[in-house]
């Protein structure tokens, strides 16, 4: 049984590695710093098709056909923002991983913190409102409300 | 009333809940929202699919409003929309343009000619550059252009008769009437 697993886990990391090779063809960069800059770039890009991968990662055909269009547009010297803006004209802003701050990503940016806040108000009413009935009666109370 | 509390907060969760499941039902999830909608279409000069020496280019194709269907052989979601084309097709008082998508010209064909052909033109982009232009991610997909080359209604998926009478054919109603 227990070789059983091993030898599962050795197929499934085979194949794991199979699978990423597959993904990443070879590019001809000009050098190594624009193939990190592909990279990077391409990890802050999502597929549109298989929403949960980014562009680096994806297998999907039209996640091929997008970075093969990132690389043509590095060797023609576009930059970062261009390449971004590209995409965004074609695939609107969900492409983008990293959300920018507009009117609709309000809740989105903010909504975190306003939970904070609305859950800090909570505990400070709870808090006053233990220190008022501690100080009024200093026997523990047997019920004030806060069975839940 | 404190005691009510926490059942208050948890019908609030339930009805937080049941909203999503509910919008979830309501619209696809997975469709991303075209920015391209109410532009001019991309330019594009492509080759027909049948006579791949003729090219057929945006401009060609301005004056009359035009429904760009994205297909592939590949494809087989496409194959559940084929049917629904054939039938509606005729009835939809526009040109139906198959846009066939990545495919090799052979398999296209061989697949025209098992399924039928619906199309009263046929474009190929085998490369699949000028898709991105489109914003395509994923066949079927279907643009309404109208006579200006303005997209005035994009579908991402098959169109099943459902679309096609609460989306396709009102859209459609809306282009004809504001540009008969």
């Amino acid at each position: 049984m227990r070789l059983l697993l091993q030898m599962l886990f050795v197929a499934l990391l085979t194949f794991a590695g199979v699978a990423h090779a597959q993904a990443i063809e070879p590019m001809p960069f000009k050098d190594h710093a624009q193939e990190l800059r592909f990279q990077h770039l391409t990890h802050q890009l999502r597929c549109p098709m298989c929403q949960n991968e980014t562009l680096a990662d994806s297998n999907a055909p039209i996640a091929r056909d997008l970075r093969n269009q990132i690389f043509r547009m590095m060797q023609q010297g576009k930059s970062d923002e261009e390449i971004k803006q590209y995409l965004v004209a074609r695939y609107s802003r969900f492409v983008l991983y990293d959300p920018p701050l507009t009117p609709g990503t309000w809740l989105l940016w903010f909504g975190p913190l306003l939970i904070l806040l609305g859950g800090a108000g909570v505990v400070l009413v709870a808090i006053r409102k233990r220190s008022r009935i501690g100080s009024t009666a200093t026997e523990a109370p047997t019920d004030n409300g806060d069975d839940w | 009333m404190s005691r009510l509390l926490p059942f208050i907060g948890f019908m609030l969760l339930v009805g937080l809940f049941g909203f999503g499941i509910w919008w979830n039902t309501q619209h696809d999830p997975n469709a991303i929202p075209s920015p391209l909608l109410d532009k001019p279409a991309p330019t594009f000069n492509l080759p027909q699919l049948y006579e791949p020496t003729r090219m057929v280019s945006k401009a060609d194709l301005l004056g009359k409003p035009y429904l760009l269907n994205v297909f592939a052989s590949w494809c087989i979601e496409c194959g559940v929309e084929h049917p629904v084309l054939t039938a509606e097709g005729p009835t939809l008082g526009v040109q139906l343009v198959g846009y066939n998508y990545k495919d090799a010209p052979d398999d296209a064909k061989g697949w025209l000619a098992k399924h039928g052909n619906p199309y009263d033109l046929l474009i190929a982009d085998e490369p699949g550059h000028t898709a991105i232009d489109f914003g395509v991610y994923g066949a079927p997909e279907s643009f309404l252009i109208d006579a200006k080359g303005v997209i005035r209604y994009k579908h991402i998926g098959p169109l099943t008769p459902d679309v096609v009478a609460k989306e396709l054919k009102p859209a459609i109603a809306a282009m004809l009437k504001e540009a008969p």
